[in-house]
């Protein structure tokens, strides 16, 4: 609709919940165009639901999600696979389809929505996986991989239909420090050179801070803080600097909620 | 991973040994390649007792199955069977004079029609007989003289029905009876 | 008591939801095979991991049971001085009830456990999201053609594996005890009819073709996506498949042969 606004996505007011427990309690987030943002909060707060949710994998209870003008949460089926054909999406462990090999994987999308001759998807596919720096691992299959390299043949497969949204799914757990290190610099560089818009869920502080032009901070179903890493740096919540710095208590208490330990010790086996 | 070309090649191998089995339960195994449903003609024949009898029983004559038994349908005024049977159309001279009968394949096995050929007289014979009977000149006008074969509806009447076990046993047993009791008798006397 | 009663009624309503999504999946299945229609690929390949790829467990198994029914039928019908009629029996027992019925049990048993078990772990590795998210609908480029190739190879493995235990009751009865070879295959001939028998046991195959490969695929899409769970949803496609097929088997032989 409007390519000028500047705020790409919108989150408003989202609800969400799985079975009794609330994930989403009143979301508000605004994803500007070109930029790098991330979403941070600690395990189990949903940041991979909200991307299913960003996806339209899932529903929101309340609340809507709007990529360029359209509701995600409103769509039909057809109008929401056209959606996705411009988004790409890098799971936490590539999910790269194990019955191909590389090559086959980053030229699935180019094989299933276009109608490219074997030629012109041979270049496209060369080119997306040089830009990841696996040119020269086009013939291997996705187990004979290290998970850095699984995560990079994701990204190639990703960004082969030249999405305008980029999702990352936890990019950066599990991952020795020179692949880490590589999909920090990836992340970044295909961003600015592609003019994607990024968005990267993760509980990496130090990673994903490092390259996100703006932070939301998650917390028990709410943004918490959110600001470029500096401003968060200087946040006044409680929380947040517990979060940042990485504190074993604070807000976020060390234990989870039991009855009163003494107590819970005397009362024997009978007691529970 | 097969290579696409390996694995199309193993599909269309499966595939044909698929519709070659298929083929050879039809043809070796059932009796397709026996089926002759739309040519052939068909003939009846009435008999006191078909018991036993099916439909697609085989009809034979000298032991070579000439046709099938198509329909067993009873005769609300003579209270008998009538048996439709369809034979091979290449078996087109079978004389009129035929007679057809239930048989049994082995002791319990399942019934059969089978045909024993008759005389395939015409009327032309039949008046001939007359003549030389009767000792004067036959009288050929307007007769039919060529020989007589089964066609499309003829109806077979010389006929002889199942032989129903119990029935065998009954008669052997009277029989018995009364060859024990006249034994008796003599003895008696 | 209260409690299984609630117990009862929590897997009543499963059971429900289950068959509801089964259904509906089954007609999504139905829908992706049209737009199957111009990539026959995926179909080849998809007939090569589910059909030939069963094809030697199918002949040996065929084989073997032909010839224990040569030996059994041989052994009864000598009593009755009837052995003539072996190549009846052999044919009558393959081509309307152990080629159907055994065929599908292996079937299940090879090819539904391994399709539940690839696709539950699609599902569990998030290739299925990651195709979705894609853009490119599961169901369409993973399930139906793996429907689609079951119901094709269901019946040209049920015709091989009859074909092969004819021939394995040839051996045993012709080559080993001796009935005379044309007495085994013109009593055959004579009593095996190609509409009633022939045609009834390839139907009967298709329906188990169906019944099997839907029941795999479902069991696979609907796994609890991970590994006890694909674990789980690979037995219980084995055993539900299994049941399916022989219940069906009842009802699909009173229909076909209850009133002849």
């Amino acid at each position: 609709m409007t390519n000028s606004d500047p705020v790409l996505l919108k989150v408003r007011d989202l609800h969400f919940s799985r079975g009794s427990r609330k994930i989403f309690d009143g979301v508000d987030i605004d994803i500007e165009r070109g930029k790098v943002t991330a979403i941070m909060g600690p395990s189990g707060t949903g940041k991979t639901t909200l991307l299913r949710l960003i996806g339209g994998q899932l529903h929101p209870a309340r609340g809507s999600i709007e990529i360029d003008g359209q509701r995600v949460n409103k769509l039909g089926h057809s109008a929401l696979y056209t959606l996705r054909k411009r988004m790409g999406m890098l799971f936490q462990n590539g999910a790269l389809l194990t019955d191909m090999n590389v090559f086959d994987n980053v030229a699935f999308p180019l094989r299933e929505h276009t109608d490219l001759t074997e030629d012109m998807i041979r270049d496209l596919v060369l080119m997306k996986l040089h830009a990841v720096g696996l040119r020269g691992a086009r013939d291997l299959m996705p187990s004979e991989l290290s998970g850095g390299m699984a995560r990079r043949v994701a990204l190639a497969r990703a960004i082969a239909l030249d999405p305008m949204i980029m999702l990352y799914d936890e990019p950066f757990t599990g991952q020795d420090p020179i692949s880490m290190g590589v999909l920090v610099r990836l992340i970044r560089e295909l961003n600015d050179a592609l003019g994607l818009t990024s968005i990267i869920v993760s509980h990496d502080i130090a990673e994903a801070s490092s390259i996100a032009d703006h932070i939301y901070l998650l917390s028990n179903g709410k943004v918490v803080a959110h600001g470029s890493a500096d401003d968060l740096a200087e946040s006044e919540s409680e929380w947040a600097q517990q979060f940042l710095k990485g504190l074993p208590d604070g807000p976020v208490p060390f234990h989870y909620q039991a009855e009163d330990y003494l107590s819970d010790l005397l009362n024997g086996v009978n007691g529970r | 991973m097969m290579t696409s070309r390996t694995a199309e090649i193993w599909v269309g191998l499966f595939v044909v040994a698929g519709f070659a089995a298929l083929f050879m339960l039809a043809m070796k195994v059932s009796n397709l390649s026996a089926y002759t449903d739309d040519d052939g003609f068909e003939i009846a024949a009435t008999f006191e007792d078909a018991s036993g009898l099916k439909v697609r029983s085989p009809v034979t004559m000298a032991g070579v199955t000439l046709g099938r038994v198509t329909d067993i349908k009873f005769d609300n005024s003579t209270y008998k069977a009538v048996v439709t049977m369809q034979i091979e159309s290449r078996y087109n001279q079978i004389p009129a004079g035929t007679s057809a009968n239930i048989y049994t394949a082995g002791l319990l096995g399942e019934k059969y029609v089978g045909l024993l050929p008759g005389s395939a007289s015409n009327p032309c014979d039949e008046e001939k007989l007359q003549a030389e009977l009767e000792g004067r000149e036959p009288d050929l006008k307007g007769l039919d003289c060529s020989p007589q074969f089964l066609k499309q509806g003829s109806h077979i009447k010389l006929t002889q029905g199942s032989l129903v076990l119990e029935k065998l046993i009954a008669q052997f047993v009277s029989r018995f009876m009364e060859g024990d009791d006249s034994s008796k008798q003599k003895d008696s006397d | 008591m209260l409690q299984a009663i609630q117990h009862l009624g929590r897997s009543g309503l499963d059971f429900f939801q289950r068959t509801g999504r089964a259904h509906i999946l089954f007609s999504q299945i139905l829908i992706g095979i049209y737009s199957l229609l111009p990539r026959l690929g995926l179909l080849v390949q998809q007939v090569y991991s589910v059909g030939v790829l069963s094809l030697l467990i199918i002949v040996v198994s065929g084989l073997f049971v032909g010839m224990v029914l040569g030996l059994q039928g041989y052994n009864t019908l000598v009593d009755f001085g009837a052995e003539e009629s072996l190549g009846v029996v052999v044919a009558l027992s393959l081509v309307r009830e152990l080629g159907p019925v055994v065929t599908a049990l292996l079937f299940a048993g090879r090819a539904g456990s391994a399709l539940t078990a690839e696709i539950g772990l699609m599902k569990a590795t998030e290739q299925l999201s990651a195709m979705e998210m894609m853009a490119v609908d599961p169901v369409r480029r993973v399930l139906s053609p793996r429907f689609l190739a079951g119901f094709i190879s269901m019946p040209l493995l049920a015709a091989i594996f009859s074909a092969v235990g004819v021939l394995g009751g040839y051996f045993v009865g012709v080559g080993l005890l001796g009935v005379d070879e044309g007495a085994y295959w013109s009593q055959m001939q004579a009593s095996v009819d190609y509409h009633e028998d022939i045609m009834n046991g390839v139907i009967k195959s298709i329906a188990f073709g169906v019944v099997v490969t839907w029941i795999a695929v479902f069991e696979g899409y609907d796994a609890v996506p991970t590994s006890e769970g694909v674990s789980r949803a690979t037995t219980r496609t084995v055993v539900h498949s299994s049941l399916a097929v022989l219940g069906l088997d009842f009802i699909l032989t009173a229909l076909m042969f209850g009133e002849s």
